[in-house]
């Protein structure tokens, strides 16, 4: 592997894949990097993925590509010990094409969209962890793969790593690391029940799918949510909480899907079902405060790797998406002129700050560390609402003036009116 | 209910004969007060042995999420990819 590249890609997850194929698609000669057996082989979401930005990239994909349902309901579950407080929302509008959002599996669906890079004319290359990169100068010139005589040199490297970004980091584009604050791990089970009976337990007609977000008791009151997608014929079911706190609590990820699964709320909906495979992941939710440098002389940052991901909006895919597409856009342009250089490269910084990603990014850049600090916001208010809401729905010959009362009573017992309107104000500094 | 193993044991993995992980400084372990590591892990790829005052590790579980890098409050978990090909290898995702 002598030859030289126009572009190299590490990683062949939705950033990677973007790049590659938009790169590949405008002629320039691009080879892809994947560590597993193939593409999708180590990818795990939870997963929806949104149909606008991958439309951004292959018109119409939604006609060929494995997706599972389109997803025509959300619904957030503000969990207690035995009881939830629903709320949702159902359009017709979703149900029909171009569709909003679909459920999917990583390893079904990286797999087809990479082949869509490799049809473009890019050189894909499974089974090969990149493992360093290579510097002449201050220039990052190649990388140095696992296999024998395996360093390939290139014009720009595209690092599409993921969330463990080891070549980021090496790179000295994250100083400081990551810390346990800013990542959250998360686990999924995905369980096979039969078509019919998820249909009828999420009221759905063929092909329709929903979501289902919970907190509070769902993470057992740690910054976090637990997901119900539904699949053709499964159930995805995940739950990720802040690694911060998962070490603080002392709970194993396994046991709070555990809990979850066997909620009373929840154990009705997978009843029957069978688990086909366990998964892991970590999340990036350290937001704008833990962006890395994205660029340097020959390489950009795309995806997880540049921590681009929303937490609150559940959003991730379609900002690797979208941020692999504007590498690729930076790098096409630094072609025609032949310069990879920091001034060349830095136009996909301007890019990025003048895309949704930043700006959103931006907008919630104080909310983890706010729900980090206040432990009792995903813990004591959904239990509160449910004991409102549990309240509210009891007819026992008590004045509705008396009920108001006691439902204020066990509000402020907990929580004086004092610190409850300092976090409606905080709540809002941070999310508004 | 599925135990942990019983899950672990529906994934497939290409096992390799070299451990992509490995605990730098033993003598840290012993001293480490609540081995975060021994449970924040999904695939509980450590375990502390009592009688050795070491711990173990089954690499071959691991689900290579690469949360053990960051918990370990003493950064002394040293975690790479699998060799390429190696390693957990997802059918859903």
């Amino acid at each position: 592997m002598s030859e030289k590249y126009d572009v190299i890609v590490v990683g062949a997850g939705p950033a990677g894949v973007t790049t590659a194929y938009l790169t590949a698609k405008a002629g320039l000669k691009t080879i892809l990097f994947e560590r597993g057996d193939h593409p999708g082989a180590k990818n795990v979401m939870g997963g929806v993925l949104y149909r606008k930005p991958t439309e951004d990239v292959i018109a119409n994909f939604w006609k060929e590509a494995p997706l599972e349902r389109h997803v025509i309901e959300q619904n957030l579950w503000i969990l207690d010990k035995n009881s939830v407080v629903k709320a949702g929302y159902r359009t017709k509008a979703q149900d029909q094409e171009p569709y909003n959002a679909f459920t999917v599996f990583r390893s079904r669906f990286d797999r087809w969209f990479a082949q869509k890079a490799v049809e473009a004319g890019a050189l894909l290359i499974t089974e090969t962890v990149v493992e360093d990169l290579i510097w002449d100068n201050h220039f990052v010139v190649g990388v140095k793969t696992g296999r024998p005589q395996g360093d390939v040199y290139g014009s720009v490297v595209v690092l599409a790593e993921g969330v463990n970004s080891m070549l980021t980091q090496k790179a000295g584009l994250q100083k400081d690391g990551l810390n346990t604050a800013q990542l959250a791990v998360a686990v999924k089970e995905v369980i096979a029940l039969d078509k019919e009976k998820i249909e009828s337990r999420f009221n759905l007609e063929e092909g329709q799918g929903a979501t289902i977000e919970l907190v509070g008791d769902a993470t057992m009151g740690m910054m976090g949510t637990a997901f119900i997608y539904t699949n053709t014929d499964s159930l995805s079911v995940g739950v990720g909480a802040l690694l911060s706190q998962v070490v603080r609590q002392k709970i194993n990820p396994n046991e709070l899907l555990e809990h979850l699964k066997n909620h009373p709320i929840v154990r009705p909906l997978l009843e029957g079902g069978e688990t086909k495979e366990y998964l892991g992941h970590l999340i990036p939710e350290g937001g704008y405060n833990a962006i890395p440098k994205v660029y340097t002389n020959g390489v950009v940052v795309v995806g997880d790797a540049a921590q681009f991901v929303n937490g609150i909006h559940r959003e991730g895919s379609n900002m690797a998406m979208i941020s692999g597409k504007l590498a690729a856009e930076t790098i096409i342009d630094a072609h025609k002129i032949g310069e990879f250089d920091e001034r060349a490269l830095s136009h996909y910084q301007k890019k990025l700050s003048n895309s949704f990603i930043i700006k959103d990014l931006k907008k919630y850049q104080n909310a983890s560390g706010f729900f980090e600090t206040n432990d009792h916001i995903f813990s004591l208010y959904p239990s509160l609402l449910n004991k409102a809401a549990e309240e509210f729905t009891t007819v026992d010959n008590v004045p509705k003036r008396e009920k108001q009362r006691r439902i204020m009573e066990l509000v402020t017992s907990e929580r004086s009116k004092l610190e409850i309107l300092r976090d409606i104000y905080r709540g809002w500094r941070v999310m508004g | 209910m599925k135990s942990l193993e019983d899950k672990l044991f529906l994934n497939r993995y290409q096992a390799d004969k070299h451990p992509h992980l490995r605990v730098l400084d033993r003598e840290k372990c012993r001293h480490c007060k609540d081995k975060p590591c021994t449970y924040i892990c999904p695939a509980k790829v450590y375990a502390w042995n009592e009688k050795e005052e070491i711990i173990e590790t089954a690499y071959e579980g691991c689900v290579e999420c690469g949360t053990c890098r960051y918990g370990c409050a003493h950064d002394n978990i040293d975690w790479r990819n699998p060799r390429g090909g190696f390693g957990i290898m997802y059918k859903y995702g």
